[in-house]
């Protein structure tokens, strides 16, 4: 009778080795749907570092820095801001040592990349790591930080692809461009080509924002950045934006229950919804996204500080 | 061809470097507390909404002294943003931020930097 019963009902559980296939094939797919994101999100990002990467080509001919010059900037400091104050610095008759120190303040913050991308990355070799490191930039960092987030774990192909292809190629070219045809280029202003980094850098922390946290530590950043940019310099705004945004963010309570997943940005009327009701209701009301966060478990990615 | 500020690039470069590579191949980053990773999820969009936020609202002069902007590229920006969180698409979002400034430039309607 019992044996029957066996026989008849259905399990109720698959066994381990089909439960893990099924864990893998939805890690999979995940793993690949993240991947075509980053690399439509990726496409917008090749649009900013051409344009950028134009424009810097532009200042440095204009300054008088040869293709050869102009280049290896690009190749070795693969930074725009530090390089577009090198050129006007040098343009200005500055020593050195001066271009050197500003150079490592205005880079300091990426540090704060390196920081938050290195638990991803611990089980990665170390050359590897110290290659991943030099082209880690602003596009680098945002465009890898939301995938591996996406899929719970380190993906060393989206990075390659976020740092090299979106970014590092595009810079480079770019830069060459500019400063051998500059002449023959109208005024990228003109063309709001200007725009595209800041808009690119927005449209990023707005994939970031996946619960009350993140919103206000992205609100907090952008106030204490402006505040400092303009009683000091934008570098130090920047790095204290990047440093104050997180401590107030994570001061705020968290939700009771985090559903939204990285892959899911919070749509709009709720980041408006939220910077107004900002500490007296919940990111989440439950229904609409409810079953969001199982996806993460499907993932086998670790729960967030949110969803505890 | 000219090459002497290849010196000063690699100088430049040895200054950024440590400031990328540090974190990543110190040991001991994935023993940090569960406060501490949290506090680094959110330094990502902190540290993009800053960068944002700064290219737009805070202009530059020649002196490096920094002044409050107000111009299109605020509405450009939001409107980037706001498509983002829409529709998903950055890319979307980067066209109609540079189309909508290079048009309002176009006619007159806001300053060319």
């Amino acid at each position: 009778m019992r044996r029957d019963l066996r026989e008849d009902v259905p399990a109720l559980t698959a066994p381990d080795g089909a439960v893990a296939a099924e864990t893998r094939h939805s890690a999979d797919l995940t793993l690949r749907a993240s991947r075509r994101r980053l690399v439509a999100d990726g496409l917008g990002v090749i649009a900013s570092a051409s344009g950028f990467g134009l424009v810097y080509g532009l200042a440095a001919r204009a300054a008088g820095f040869s293709p050869l010059e102009a280049s290896a900037m690009s190749v070795l400091v693969f930074a725009g801001a530090s390089q577009f104050a090198a050129v006007g610095y040098v343009l200005g008759g500055f020593s050195w040592i001066g271009v050197i120190l500003l150079t490592a303040f205005i880079n300091a913050r990426h540090f704060l990349y390196a920081a938050a991308l290195a638990p991803y990355l611990t089980d990665r070799p170390r050359p590897v790591r110290a290659v991943m490191a030099h082209v880690l930039t602003d596009e680098a960092f945002a465009l890898s930080t939301a995938h591996f987030r996406r899929v719970g774990r380190a993906d060393l192909r989206g990075y390659w692809y976020a740092a090299l292809v979106t970014t590092f190629i595009p810079w480079n070219v770019a830069t060459l461009v500019g400063v051998i045809v500059g002449g023959s280029i109208p005024e990228p202003g003109r063309l709001g080509l200007d725009i595209i980094f800041p808009a690119a850098m927005a449209g990023l922390a707005i994939g970031l924002i996946t619960g009350r946290r993140e919103l206000i530590a992205a609100v907090v950043g952008a106030v204490v950045a402006v505040g400092v940019s303009l009683a000091w310099d934008p570098a130090a705004g920047i790095i204290a934006g990047g440093l104050l945004g997180p401590v107030v963010g994570l001061a705020a309570p968290g939700p009771r229950s985090e559903h939204l997943h990285p892959a899911n940005p919070v749509p709009l009327g709720r980041v408006v919804d939220a910077l107004v009701e900002s500490g007296l209701a919940d990111l989440d009301s439950g229904g609409e996204h409810a079953g969001r966060g199982q996806d993460r478990a499907a993932t086998g990615q670790p729960p967030s500080d949110q969803d505890r | 061809m000219n090459a002497d500020l290849v010196l000063l690039a690699l100088f430049m470069g040895a200054a950024t470097y440590p400031w990328r590579a540090i974190p990543l191949l110190v040991p001991g980053i994935e023993r940090l507390p569960e406060r501490g990773v949290a506090y680094l999820r959110l330094v990502g969009p902190a540290v993009l909404a800053a960068l944002a936020a700064v290219n737009v609202m805070v202009a530059l002069d020649a002196d490096r002294t920094p002044s409050f902007h107000i111009g299109v590229e605020w509405l450009a920006v939001v409107l980037c943003g706001g498509l983002v969180a829409a529709r998903r698409s950055l890319l979307l979002g980067l066209a109609l931020a540079a189309g909508v400034v290079a048009i309002l430039r176009g006619l007159g309607l806001a300053e060319v930097p």
